[in-house]
């Protein structure tokens, strides 16, 4: 038996592998490459359970038809779902395989060997290769679940670094996104999107229409929404401009600026407790007094404000609607859900679209990619047999991705005479990080999609249901890892705040972890012992002091950090059930109050390693973009709508402040192998803190930690 | 609109006659006149680097240059930088050092870093910052595009 969700709907072995006639191999998964390089470490798993070199297994971008349907790309699930599953399909194709080769050569198992796809007897020179074993057929077995696998101390392609697929075509320019695709007869398309979420089109200026249908411009408005196809890219990207500046726009009362993080204190909530990293639909326990033993009671809260995605290309989507029905390619990371949404908003059958998955630029989270793809399907139904080629422009990035909600993080802790933390409470408020498109019996998958929002009949607003699962949206790594007793933990779903939100690398963990980490720095010199000691001192789980230990130990904690500089330390497990991760930083503040990272350490336990490379790739890339959201990020916007519209009103890490990093990673093989692609993201925020801390004794319980913010803490220290 | 002009553009070592607006973006012309789909579109501002090519050897961004200010320029494409099946220096130690994730900020870095060891061969740790900072990454592929660098710079490593 199993509890892999991608097994128990795709329990078919010919769901997951084919032998192509040339003996290759073709693994399919439900699971979309972003760039987290989950290809590779698919492949290595299949190369290293059926004995194929890695040359030969090829991996395709799934699509709604052909492919198991593994739900989302999310929550760092792949190599616990499709690389369980693909390790299991590959561990029974094999036995499969030696099976009809042992009637085949009658000889018993043991006489068999397999190199590279290729079954020998032992001793002779008699061979046959996957592909005539199979003899065109398929496998027409299920997947075994308990399919032994390869002993650990054969492992030829496990736990090695492989080269990521796709690299040559990556550096020659040659690998294909959404973005360059072109399609016979396909047209450019732009949307025309309002100043603000909240304004309507009310018409545009009929000269402007005239002209640009004059240059054989197709403009395509149902209600609100609006875009422009035609031939030339460029042409089309001025005269979009154009047509939004010249527009009668009616814009309501534009987008609210009262202070988020008011907001998140004073909005309606609600409220639900946490009990094991699972919310219950129970009435939320009052804060209660300190243990009468209580030596100190602290308290804290912590903030964020709006962060973007931010990918680096705009999103794209590709449509072409024909008599047969409606053909999609999108870089989203749902593309079943997609489908499910679009299908609700047109009102057609779901088998009517199938969607492609086509990469676009990596960013981890729900972007605009849902949202141009529906953009692309909406124009191309108005202009039926044209594939459409729809590209948003960095300002429609910026300006209407679903951004990562503010949040805020309100902590309570006592600790008793000997340091040892004897209750502890945190209430986390935010918006939800739950607005990907899903099928929504309720009716509200379509509002997930942007374009539905703006049609004549527009798909209603929904007011987002708390997540329920466990370790879901915002309550995310509330529940700590530590052993704390008396714990309470309450997650509140704030209502009407201004801005549209869904999930972003971490969800809530990004926070919750920020405000934890922070405040059991904040704890232990209030109980005056060394903060390593002291989480030590909290922590039963052996993985988790090895982590913490090992990355202690490479950031040089107990040494005299060197003049200016401060050190930060932090852990999490993601989840409270995936990766062990801890990180160290070294950073220095100058006098202008910028903070610059020079070395970073992380130490992680992600279980049995499949891709070294890749692994290490997945951390240090998701060290650099917490660092970016904790040191730079923030929306920024006023009345009139999104004021952070560009790279410099959004700046995020460049290349002058990447600090050298140190990634240790545990050797578990044999053990059960763990998500970790977004394993990194609270850590690093709650190092970074308590560095500034140790750097310069002001504490940020704000991000972003930019200058001016840090100039703001320190006097109100002093205040 | 613009009116379209004969504009006689070298790239890659090959003369092209080609019309258009001399003010569209080369970019433009690149990607969806020329099939040269390698240099990407971030901004349209010159702020994040994914269009960069080499012009007269050095990194140029196009995305907000029209196509008119690059006649009589020799440009080279990342798509130039290889030649037939094999990859630059460059382009290999990317490869090697597996300093790609998504990859579609790669052709601007692999432009940039090949412009700036024309320029400096053994160049210094301010001078690859000062190279690359015009360029964006989003996936934090930063560690491994700075160990493609170092391979380049080799054994002698890179001078604080």
């Amino acid at each position: 038996m199993t509890d892999n969700p991608s097994l128990l709907n795709n329990p078919n072995l010919d769901d997951w592998l084919i032998i192509l006639p040339d003996g290759d191999i073709e693994a399919r998964s439900g699971k979309v490459d972003v760039g987290q390089r989950i290809s590779t470490a698919l492949a290595i798993i299949v190369s290293e359970e059926m004995d194929v070199d890695l040359e030969h297994i090829q991996i395709a971008p799934p699509a709604t038809i052909g492919f198991p349907d593994e739900g989302m790309t999310t929550g760092s699930n792949s190599i616990e779902q499709s690389g369980h599953a693909l390790r299991r399909a590959a561990a029974t194709a094999r036995r499969h395989l030696i099976g009809i080769a042992v009637e085949k050569f009658g000889a018993p198992a043991e006489c068999l060997n397999i190199k590279d796809g290729l079954i020998g007897v032992t001793g002779t020179n008699q061979t046959i290769n996957f592909a005539e074993l199979m003899d065109g057929g398929g496998f027409g077995i299920p997947v075994d679940p308990n399919a032994p696998l390869k002993p650990t101390e054969d492992h030829r392609w496990i736990g090695n670094a492989a080269t990521p697929r796709h690299m040559t075509e990556f550096v020659t320019g040659a690998f294909s996104y959404v973005h360059d695709m072109a399609l016979p007869g396909m047209l450019h398309a732009r949307p025309i999107r309002p100043p603000h979420a909240n304004a309507q089109l009310i018409d545009f200026d009929p000269k402007v229409t005239a002209q640009l249908t004059g240059d054989g411009i197709i403009i395509v408005r149902n209600g609100s929404f609006a875009a422009l196809a035609g031939e030339d890219e460029y042409a089309l990207i001025k005269a979009a401009r154009r047509l939004a500046e010249t527009a009668e726009w009616d814009l309501g009362d534009g987008l609210d600026t009262e202070d988020v993080f008011q907001r998140l204190r004073d909005n309606e909530h609600l409220s639900l407790p946490v009990v094991d990293g699972t919310p219950v639909d129970d009435p939320a326990p009052a804060l209660r007094d300190p243990p009468p033993d209580a030596a100190q009671t602290l308290s804290a809260r912590y903030e964020r404000p709006y962060v973007m995605h931010a990918t680096i290309g705009p999103s794209a989507g590709m449509a072409v609607c024909t008599d047969t029905g409606i053909e999609v390619w999108t870089h989203s990371q749902g593309i079943h859900s997609f489908r499910a949404s679009a299908a609700e908003a047109l009102g057609v059958a779901p088998d009517t679209l199938t969607v492609h998955h086509a990469l676009g630029a990596g960013c981890y989270g729900h972007n605009g990619a849902d949202d141009a793809a529906f953009d692309a399907v909406l124009i191309a139904r108005a202009i039926p047999g044209r594939p459409v080629l729809l590209k948003w422009t960095r300002e429609d990035e910026h300006a209407w991705e679903p951004y990562g909600s503010c949040m805020a993080a309100e902590t309570r802790a006592s600790i008793n005479a000997a340091g040892q933390i004897i209750q502890w409470s945190q209430d986390t408020y935010s918006d939800t990080h739950r607005g990907r498109p899903r099928p929504d019996p309720g009716g509200d998958g379509p509002a997930r999609l942007l374009g539905a929002r703006y049609l004549s009949d527009p798909a209603r607003a929904f007011s987002a249901k708390p997540t329920m699962t466990r370790q879901g949206g915002l309550h995310r790594n509330l529940d700590p890892y530590y052993d704390f007793p008396d714990t309470r933990l309450v997650k509140h779903l704030v209502r009407d705040l201004p801005l549209r939100t869904s999930a972003l690398r971490c969800l809530g963990a990004h926070v919750n972890v920020f405000a934890l980490e922070s405040f059991i720095d904040e704890l232990a010199r209030a109980a005056k012992i060394d903060a390593l000691a002291f989480r030590l001192n909290h922590l039963s789980d052996r993985r988790a002091k090895t982590v913490l230990n090992a990355c202690a130990e490479a950031i040089g904690w107990g040494d005299v950090a060197a003049e200016g500089h401060g050190l930060g330390l932090a852990f999490a497990r993601y989840t409270n059930s995936k990766t062990y991760a801890a990180v160290g930083v070294d950073l220095s503040v100058d006098d202008a109050a910028q903070v610059h990272l020079n070395r970073v350490v992380i130490a992680a336990d992600a279980g049995e390693v499949i891709d070294r490379a890749g692994l290490s790739a997945q951390l240090e890339g998701g060290f650099l973009q917490a660092a970016s959201w904790t040191l730079y990020e923030q929306v920024t916007f006023d009345e009139s709508g999104i004021t952070s519209r560009d790279w410099d009103t959004y700046p995020i890490l460049r290349f002058d402040n990447v600090p050298d990093i140190e990634t240790i990673l545990m050797e578990r093989p044999g053990d059960a192998p763990l998500g970790a692609g977004e394993a990194v993201g609270g850590p690093a925020a709650g190092a970074i803190a308590n560095a500034i801390f140790n750097a310069t004794q002001i504490r940020m319980r704000r991000m972003p930690f930019t200058p001016d913010m840090i100039r703001a803490a320190a006097a109100a220290d002093t205040n | 609109m613009g009116m379209a002009e004969e504009i006689l553009l070298r790239i890659n070592g090959t003369e092209h006659r080609i019309h258009s607006d001399p003010a569209t973006p080369l970019l433009f012309v690149l990607r969806n006149q020329l099939g040269l789909t390698g240099a990407k579109l971030g901004c349209g501002l010159e702020q994040c680097g994914a269009c960069a090519v080499l012009m007269d050897g050095v990194s140029q961004l196009t995305c907000a240059t029209g196509v008119g200010e690059f006649q009589g320029r020799d440009i080279v494409t990342v798509e130039g930088l290889s030649n037939g099946g094999t990859l630059s220096a460059v382009q290999q130690a990317f490869v090697d050092a597996g300093a790609a994730q998504c990859g579609y900020c790669t052709p601007g870095m692999v432009v940039a870093v090949t412009a700036m060891l024309d320029r400096a061969p053994s160049p210094t740790k301010v001078e690859i910052t000062e190279a690359l900072t015009p360029h964006l990454c989003r996936c934090g592929a930063h560690p491994r595009i700075l160990e493609a660098v170092a391979r380049l710079i080799g054994p002698g490593g890179v001078d604080d």
